[in-house]
């Protein structure tokens, strides 16, 4: 099978902080992977890098067989990668129905000057993300005042509404309760397994990563130093002493 | 199954009828009050400019050089008169908007670039380079004297003056709700909404695969169209351009109109323009040398009490009446 993503000598340094130092992986069609590591490992910066938020300096990212490196980020999100944040980016001066209808927009053509945004097709189309998504219930509220998990969920179904091939999503859980975070990623993964999405997810929550990712990488000081599933992974004490701490 | 959410059309058809109210108020009111004609149709060109600032405005951009395409658009009035001897009233607005339109393309390409207070700074730049030229290039633009526009003919028509002016008066109200529900549709369209956007998340919509760029230029070529529109009817109804126009409190006062109507409907804009028109002309009759604290104690109260501005004034009522 062909990668999806293929990521090869990868390289960026911030001053002496090398937070990419020539990482190489291949992401394949339907896979859910969980990226691991110490706070500082480079993880994000890998996101950027993917998503053209910043520039590797060597190396190179392809996906779908066609090189995305140092593309600028509406170029690859056009190419079919769509990202969700840390920190949920939403457009705080819609509701939630518009902020997905102007999602559904994009991937139809923003350069359109006299046919309105709330139109019945880009409608439904918003509308059955939300619905997937169990936000159908607060479409019409403003996203200003969500609470921190329904905002999460609401920033990858902007992402959904792109229909990617591939969506990355940077700590899905992080300023979500525990009591909550299960019920996040049940939604989330429900989602991407019944669309088809591949999904790399960064996350810091052992617990969320054996229960749903199919594989995980972990990285440290800008190098992918193992990969594998996560029974395996979570129960090295090299990747644990890393990662955790727990010498 | 298809979703049957809250339609847009009650808020459009509203538009309709804010902008249909404003209009029979701008024609009837000089029946009773003819000195009210010309006040109007100079506030409807005001209007015009104001609403391509209060576009901008929308998607977080202040510009405080838009008397610059006031300018142009007035000036290339003159010149496709004096020039090419082009005399037909609606000809000239469309010239005279077309070329306006076209120096917005090329000077959006660069104002595209920067934000904030970059974005405020250069567009000021620009307008005051563009003032000194009209005030020095005498030879071309009767520097400091302006330049004369004679009154142009109507559909082939030799007018009068006070029948070109009633005629201007109606044309111009015309334009106006035209312009304005062709405004509103394209700020309720993807590309108008996109703006907006740009104003809470430029980086967001990036991600979504838009050029946040392309959309300002787009925004900015339209509001520097109107701009040019509202200068070709100034030029008309005046009769003589100025370098004044393109003068920096000249785009201050197109900000304060749009802020004063406010920014969240068209008609805002509009509102906003004959309010200042008023209040301009009834403080400068009665207070010639205050007029200006007075338009700037009218600015204070709306501030402070009307946030949205005048327009939003009207929503707040619309919305309490609904409430009951």
């Amino acid at each position: 099978m062909n990668p999806l993503l293929s990521v090869r000598d990868l390289h960026i340094s911030f001053g002496g902080v090398k937070a990419a130092d020539g990482v190489d992986l291949d992401i394949y069609p339907h896979e859910l992977i969980a990226v691991i590591g110490p706070n500082g490992s480079g993880k994000t910066t890998f996101l950027n890098l993917c998503t053209g938020y910043i520039r590797a300096t060597r190396g190179s990212v392809i996906f779908e067989g066609r090189s995305i490196t140092n593309e600028v980020p509406r170029t690859i999100t056009r190419r079919g990668i769509a990202r969700a944040f840390q920190i949920p980016q939403l457009f705080t001066g819609h509701s939630l129905i518009e902020n997905v209808m102007l999602s559904v927009a994009a991937q139809h053509g923003i350069w359109q000057a006299f046919r309105p945004l709330s139109r019945e097709a880009y409608r439904n189309k918003a509308r059955e993300v939300l619905d997937l998504m169990s936000l159908g219930d607060i479409a019409h509220g403003p996203t200003v005042n969500l609470p921190e998990g329904l905002r999460k969920l609401a920033d990858i179904a902007i992402a959904l509404a792109l229909k990617p091939r591939l969506l990355l999503l940077d700590e899905p859980t992080s300023g979500v309760s525990t009591a909550e975070k299960f019920a996040l990623m049940d939604t989330i993964v429900g989602v991407l397994r019944a669309e088809k999405v591949t999904a790399l997810f960064v996350e810091h929550d052992m617990d969320v990563v054996e229960r749903y990712a199919d594989r995980v990488l972990v990285w440290d000081a800008g190098k992918v130093i193992a990969g594998g599933p996560p029974q395996e992974i979570l129960r090295s004490s090299h990747v644990l002493e890393r990662v955790i701490g727990i010498g | 199954m298809a979703y049957s959410g809250p339609s847009v059309c009650g808020a459009f058809d509203m538009v309709v009828w804010q902008l249909l109210a404003l209009a029979v108020a701008a024609m009837a009111l000089p029946v009773a009050v003819p000195w009210l004609g010309f006040v109007f149709t100079v506030a409807i060109g005001k209007g015009l400019a104001a609403l391509g600032v209060a576009m901008l405005l929308r998607g977080g951009l202040i510009s405080i050089g838009h008397a610059l395409y006031v300018a142009i658009g007035a000036y290339a009035t003159a010149f496709l008169m004096l020039s090419i001897g082009m005399n037909e009233l609606f000809l000239l607005l469309i010239c005279a908007t077309a070329i306006t339109m076209a120096a917005g393309l090329v000077i959006g390409a660069f104002m595209a670039r920067y934000r904030a207070i970059f974005f405020a700074m250069l567009n000021l730049a620009i307008s005051m380079v563009f003032f000194t030229l009209l005030s020095k290039l005498y030879h071309l633009t009767g520097g400091s004297d302006g330049m004369r526009v004679a009154t142009p003919t109507v559909l082939g028509l030799t007018l009068d003056r006070a029948e070109f002016d009633l005629v201007l008066q109606f044309s111009a109200v015309a334009l106006m709700v035209a312009v304005a529900l062709l405004i509103d549709r394209y700020l309720k369209s993807p590309l108008g909404e996109a703006l907006t956007a740009i104003h809470a998340n430029e980086v967001r919509l990036e991600y979504l695969g838009v050029s946040a760029r392309g959309v300002i230029l787009a925004a900015y070529t339209i509001s520097a169209a109107l701009a040019g529109l509202g200068g070709a009817i100034t030029a008309v109804a005046i009769g003589h351009v100025v370098p004044e126009l393109s003068y920096w409190t000249f785009s201050g006062q197109l900000v304060l109109i749009a802020v004063l109507g406010g920014i969240t409907g068209v008609p805002g804009a509009f509102i906003g323009a004959f309010f200042f028109e008023l209040v301009r002309t009834f403080a400068a009759d009665f207070a010639p040398d205050a007029w200006n604290a007075i338009v700037g104690a009218a600015l204070l109260i709306v501030i402070f009490f009307l946030p949205q501005g005048l327009y939003g004034l009207l929503q707040r009522v619309k919305t309490r009446k609904a409430r009951l």
